[in-house]
């Protein structure tokens, strides 16, 4: 599993690429499409694919996934459900797959619980929004054991104490938030990224993907030179969430995604 | 044993901070401000000066003499928070965290709000001291406070409607939360309750323990003793913590709890979580949440805004735990009642959170004998509910 992920980077580096990650809350617009949408984004171009699993009290998100989670959640989405979507995922394709999910749903499933079925259905790693480093240990300890990666998140608050402390439970990569704030889209990124990123890949000793703002090409395209994976989150789950349960979604989405993956080579 | 919580803001196997990773520095900021601060004299000194000279502490403490006849047994007293500026206990801890915050060089404060209480007393002592204050409320609760957002309008803050879930106090705390996420720099964020994450139960606990100090000195000298019993209601729980503390030491005295048993016993009729909760994370803090069997959060209902909270704070946890405390919970009607009775005996209008704390000891006074002391914690005046109940009796005003 950990071996899907390090692939999808080597392969997309020896492209001279960085790894596309798109973002979509799983079950938006419902549950039996989620599939079909992995399934256009793989065929867009993207590296990994991180599923979000809807939750009731969503801090860390700004409006755009607030209102997708609301959808998901009204639409029968739980983590028991997403696993399940997980597993028909796996049927067809071996695209590495990351959970982002908020702390409560795994702990009321009970971690040992949720480290197993996880891994049976194929989940390559998880990220937990709300479980710092210190929060974060037991679970990194039940999900090592049966080879799936957990995902810390760095944060441009993070001291140099605390990314160093991210490297013990690191896996495959870190997640960089590119900014102080929510999720959601926006015009213009932080600037001084590019020192950021190599303070946090030499601090953690892992690859750097970088999230949180990037919604369009010339954006993705200014990162990727930098980090090691670009994720897109909230200017997807807009277009999907205007094109709803319509005919063409597949379609517009492998086409928006086409645009944004395309922009994730260096040169 | 060592003094709770734990330097990772544990007590038990409560609390902790479960919070983006954008939080953790600034917490740990926050935290080791709180520590300077609390040791620091001529802090508390300057929060002790406000306190008296703008709160008007030390509150009284009230024999309800009629009340007692009327129950026949245990002699009751009253902890008066509701002679607080601002009507009710909010106003300890706001003043406390805005005088930290100006120490920490922060121009801004942000909060969430329920019952409109623990934002006006955020406005005032923002107003007070000179910072920039912007209030979070869910659009549920500005309709039922209308008054207090204008009170706190009228304080110069800026009221912002929450108009996502439930609508309601837990939804203010999500945004106010992604507001200090955004603009955690120059702002700070005034938690009302002994919630959230680390250090925030802890700081409000102690910045409301003088209710119980100052109670625990007056009851001695009215009574000659400690009381029997001591009754607070628990939302989050900060009033209930901050009388609590000062008797916790003192095994003899029984510590109830009172939560907001509401309308029935079915999930999403009530807020009494320990008896219809589970172990969960909620806002940043390991503890009992009413969720469902996939862990969101469910909804809930009281007749008090302020009770009206899925989770409870971390410490009441552990003394549930540990047995120090005991919860019990309370109806809708019978807090009712309570508010009624208060009001035609002793010429108290109370808010409707402490009318809980008064109905339980309606229902256990009688059986104490008459020598013994009760305790209750009034934690807020019921202005605020007047226009409410009447709309629930079907009163035209």
């Amino acid at each position: 599993m950990r071996r899907r992920i390090r692939d999808a980077f080597v392969r997309a580096s020896r492209k001279g690429r960085a790894a596309f990650v798109p973002f979509l809350t799983a079950g938006d617009p419902s549950l039996e499409r989620t599939p079909a949408l992995v399934a256009a984004l793989e065929r867009a171009g993207a590296d990994i694919v991180e599923l979000g699993v809807p939750f009731s009290d969503p801090i860390a998100d700004g409006p755009v996934i607030q209102r997708a989670s609301e959808r998901a959640l009204a639409a029968g989405a739980t983590l028991g459900t997403v696993l399940q979507v997980v597993r028909e995922i796996r049927f067809r394709s071996e695209i590495p797959l990351v959970l982002f999910s908020y702390f409560n749903p795994i702990h009321r499933y009970g971690l040992a619980r949720f480290a197993v079925d996880a891994a049976a259905a194929g989940v390559d790693a998880v990220l937990v929004t709300d479980a710092p480093v210190e929060e974060a240990r037991p679970l990194w300890e039940t999900l090592s054991s049966v080879g799936v990666d957990l995902i810390p998140l760095v944060a441009p608050t993070s001291t140099r104490r605390r990314i160093k402390a991210v490297k013990a439970l690191a896996g495959a990569f870190v997640y960089f938030v590119a900014r102080t704030g929510v999720t959601g889209m926006r015009e213009v990124l932080e600037g001084g990224l590019g020192e950021q990123v190599r303070l946090v890949r030499r601090l953690a000793g892992t690859r750097v993907v970088v999230g949180f703002g990037i919604s369009n090409p010339e954006q993705v395209h200014a990162v990727a030179r930098l980090a090691d994976g670009v994720v897109v989150g909230s200017a997807l789950v807009a277009r999907i969430a205007e094109l709803g349960n319509t005919p063409e979604l597949e379609g517009e989405i492998e086409g928006f995604a086409r645009s944004l993956a395309a922009a994730t080579v260096r040169r | 044993m060592k003094p709770l919580p734990d330097e990772r803001g544990y007590f038990g196997a409560w609390g902790g901070r479960f919070v983006p990773e954008t939080l953790m520095a600034p917490l740990e900021e926050l935290a080791a401000a709180w520590e300077e601060a609390r040791r620091d004299r001529t802090f508390r000194r300057e929060l002790d000066e406000l306190l008296a000279s703008y709160c008007g502490r030390p509150t009284p403490l009230s024999l309800a003499a009629r009340l007692t006849e009327h129950l026949g047994g245990g002699r009751i007293y009253l902890k008066r928070e509701d002679l607080c500026h601002t009507g009710a206990h909010k106003i300890n801890n706001a003043l406390g965290q805005c005088l930290l915050a100006r120490r920490m060089g922060k121009p801004r404060v942000i909060a969430e709000t329920g019952a409109g209480q623990h934002g006006v007393a955020v406005a005032t002592a923002a107003a007070l001291l000179g910072l920039e204050c912007r209030i979070y409320m869910g659009t549920e609760d500005e309709r039922r406070q209308a008054l207090n957002v204008y009170r706190m309008k009228l304080l110069g803050a800026e009221v912002v409607g929450v108009d996502a879930g439930s609508r309601t106090l837990k939804d203010a705390i999500n945004e106010s939360l992604r507001d200090w996420v955004t603009n955690v720099k120059s702002t700070h964020y005034v938690l009302g309750s002994v919630l959230g994450p680390h250090p925030y139960p802890v700081m409000v606990r102690t910045f409301q323990s003088v209710i119980g100090a100052e109670a625990l000195l007056q009851i001695r000298e009215r009574h000659r003793g400690l009381p029997r019993l001591v009754v607070a209601c628990v939302g989050g729980g900060s009033n209930a913590a901050g009388m609590f503390t000062a008797f916790i030491p003192h095994r003899n005295v029984e510590l109830v709890g009172v939560e907001a048993g509401g309308r029935g016993t079915t999930l999403g009729e009530h807020a009494a979580r320990f008896s219809g909760g589970a172990p969960g994370v909620l806002h940043g803090t390991r503890t009992y949440v009413l969720q469902d069997q996939d862990g969101l959060t469910a909804p809930t209902h009281s007749v008090s805004a302020g009770l009206d909270y899925p989770a409870v704070g971390p410490e009441h946890a552990f003394w549930h735990d540990t047995r120090r405390v005991s919860y019990a919970r309370v109806s809708d009607r019978e807090a009712l009642a309570a508010f009624h009775l208060l009001s035609e005996l002793e010429g108290i209008v109370p808010a409707l959170e402490p009318a809980h704390a008064l109905a339980y000891v309606c229902r256990v006074a009688g059986k104490l004998p008459r020598g013994e002391a009760v305790l209750v914690c009034l934690s807020g005046r019921g202005d605020k509910d007047v226009s409410e109940v009447a709309a629930l009796e079907g009163v035209a005003l």
